[in-house]
């Protein structure tokens, strides 16, 4: 049946805002590891600018860099009056120029877009959230939710992968976490050092030491892809029931409107379907290769 | 019914033209039928029509002098709503180190298409539920969408690379234009019935001067109907959907790598497709920028760049990528196939790939055991 033509809606749902980068300022910078290669940004808006909703954890923003490009970055965390904290690694064109940005520079912001981590849905069960690499940027405000409301949540059991301890992010805050007895922090490298005491192996063996009620837990997982297909499948051993999984996607997205059709995962658009699915939704694509 | 005569689709153009539209309609150019500005009767490609087969195009003179006597070329008025290429934004740097950003010009006057095919308006609201149907409406398609008159042609004579009857989609338009003719000739008689579509469509016609079909007229537009759909060269299964769903491991796609050249001529001669990419474009000194939107295509292998390269790197999968997108995952995000069966991807194919014969294909050995 053809489909029929539509007229263009009066009430088209902020396109300048979803569309046009906004200036905002970079407030701080701070290396996130020693090397600079992940680093993270506190913006703010310029004045005049009017800031979208706060992001939820999980939602990214499109950052620009004038003259450069746009690239999607997750939030990282985001502060009681209304910074915004992102993290990145620089691998390409735009993200290593915005290595080079400093506190004061003007940057542009598009956002926030994409589903959230499901973090009501997990208030009075144990939360299982498991991280690989720069993962744990996109889980950092899960983690700042879970403790800043200790009580509605059981068990809050972090599993951490970082490819040797020189690449682990939020190092500070590992700490921080690691010292609190309300939070239990596994974390594990692919490499060890001569100083490194801790886990080294796949982050899959934090999960396989349970510590949480399977009839009952909230799974969020992050990282490459193999890795969160591999995660699932332990958390699912465990007992989790599929639909209580979710993980966060990464294709290439670049209009974060599904308009350019670059972040599609078969019948998914990452940007805005995703980037958090149900790990049912996702468990048919990480079987097919290059989907 | 109404009639005009051949002459009055040249009134119609000129009206159009003084009502302040730009008129773009099909004009023959580079042995082709393309779409472009047409002033009145004698730019459009009267006395021409057009072979198709799989990887062939060619222009023929027929032995009449049809005003609509062709199929489709390898143009759509696609590049009319969303340009090949378009400015999204001019941003422009202030002293303080921040930045203005102004919307790209939308230009567009209003503009009327001449000789819209059934699978060209089927095309449009496909684009519309891409571009109008979502959270956010892409300002530019929006404006240039409103305006549009539409001046539908049946078709009289689909091609041989067309399927549009087995998409439901055509040969004859069933709504969306403003106005639609079917144009009948033979031996004795030249003249286009006239249909209005819209309270705009209506005042035009009125202005054309109509006058009543007679039976015999009405008799020859209806054969015209009839008729049309039994021309068709090609046909889709009806369960395309389905058997593309089941098929996105089928080594069938390693066999149609072998014949692709990933050129993404496909794409961008498909009425439909939608990829683009936005490119940075700053001036010499840096102080100005232009967001610039491009057609992109899922044949090139930067279209799936991720940090690690390009997820789809292989052919097989880039190809399999479009074809499930087109038939079968496009009815999950837009609820619609994003195929409407106008045969220009089969046509403009350099090695005559046939996506009808893909769905085919694997259809009829569903578990690639052959």
């Amino acid at each position: 049946m053809a489909p029929e033509t539509l007229q263009p809606r009066a009430d088209s749902a902020l396109p300048e805002q979803a569309m046009a980068p906004q200036p905002w300022r970079i407030h701080s910078v701070r290396p996130d590891v020693a090397s600079n290669e992940v680093f993270s940004w506190t913006l703010y808006p310029e004045p005049g600018v009017e800031p979208g909703p706060p992001p939820a954890p999980g939602q990214f923003n499109m950052l620009y860099l004038f003259g450069v490009g746009e690239v999607p970055i997750s939030v990282s965390a985001i502060t009681a009056d209304g910074g915004i904290v992102h993290t990145t690694r620089a691998v390409g064109s735009v993200t290593r120029t915005m290595q080079d940005l400093g506190p004061g520079a003007v940057v542009g912001l598009r956002g926030p877009f994409g589903t959230a981590w499901p973090v009501e849905q997990a208030r009075g069960r144990d939360l299982v959230l498991v991280a690989g690499g720069i993962g744990l940027a996109p889980l950092r405000p899960v983690i700042h939710a879970a403790l800043e409301r200790r009580d509605d949540f059981g068990h809050v059991v972090v599993c951490y992968g970082a490819r040797s301890p020189g690449d682990m992010i939020f190092r500070d805050e590992l700490e921080a976490w690691g010292a609190r007895d309300d939070l239990d922090l596994r974390i594990t490298v692919d490499r060890g050092t001569a100083a490194w005491r801790g886990d080294v192996g796949v982050v899959t063996q934090l999960i396989d030491r349970g510590g949480f009620d399977r009839r009952n837990t909230l799974a969020m997982v992050c990282g490459p892809e193999v890795m969160m297909r591999f995660a699932a499948s332990s958390l699912e051993r465990r007992g989790l029931k599929p639909e209580d999984i979710f993980v966060s996607m990464e294709r290439n997205m670049r209009c974060a409107v599904g308009f350019c059709g670059h972040c599609q995962i078969g019948a998914h658009f990452v940007c805005r379907d995703g980037p958090v699915f149900p790990y049912p939704v996702m468990e048919p694509a990480f079987r097919i290769r290059e989907l | 019914m109404e009639v005009i005569t051949p002459q009055a689709v040249d009134t119609l153009i000129r009206l159009l033209a003084s009502d302040g539209y730009e008129v773009v309609g099909p004009t023959r150019r580079d042995g082709a039928i393309v779409y472009d500005r047409v002033h009145g009767l004698d730019d459009l490609p009267a006395g021409w029509t057009d072979e198709h087969a799989p990887g062939h195009y060619r222009l023929r003179e027929r032995d009449d002098a049809a005003l609509f006597g062709y199929v489709v070329g390898p143009h759509s008025w696609k590049k009319y709503l969303f340009p090949p290429q378009e400015t999204l934004f001019r941003l422009t740097r202030q002293a303080d180190g921040s930045f203005t950003t102004e919307p790209g010009e939308s230009d567009a006057p209003p503009r009327a298409f001449i000789g819209m095919r059934s699978c060209e308006l089927a095309a449009i609201g496909v684009q519309d539920r891409v571009f109008l149907g979502q959270a956010v409406q892409d300002r530019g398609y929006a404006a240039r969408r409103r305006d549009v008159f539409m001046v539908a042609a049946h078709c009289a004579e689909p091609g041989g690379t067309c399927f549009c009857a087995s998409m439901d989609t055509g040969p004859r338009a069933r709504g969306g234009f403003d106005l639609a003719l079917t144009e009948v000739i033979d031996a004795t008689q030249h003249f286009l019935v006239a249909e209005a579509g819209s309270d705009a469509g209506r005042a035009m016609l009125d202005r054309l001067k109509p006058r009543p079909a007679t039976d015999a007229e009405q008799a020859a537009a209806e054969r015209v109907w009839a008729e049309a759909p039994e021309k068709m060269g090609r046909q889709m299964p009806a369960d395309a959907r389905e058997v593309l769903n089941r098929a996105f491991e089928h080594p069938h796609w390693e066999e149609t790598a072998e014949r692709c050249l990933s050129c993404s001529n496909c794409t961008l001669v498909c009425p439909t497709c939608f990829c683009s990419q936005v490119e940075e474009v700053p001036d010499l000194e840096g102080q100005r920028t232009e967001r610039v939107r491009r057609w992109d295509s899922c044949f090139n292998q930067e279209h799936s760049h991720l940090v690690g390269g390009a997820h789809r790197d292989s052919v097989a999968a880039r190809y399999r990528q479009w074809i499930t997108h087109k038939l079968a995952t496009w009815h999950d995000q837009f609820g619609t196939s994003g195929c409407v069966g106008c045969g220009r991807c089969i046509t403009w194919c350099p090695v005559g790939i046939d996506i009808t014969e893909e769905v085919t294909a694997v259809r009829r050995d569903p578990e690639g055991r052959a």
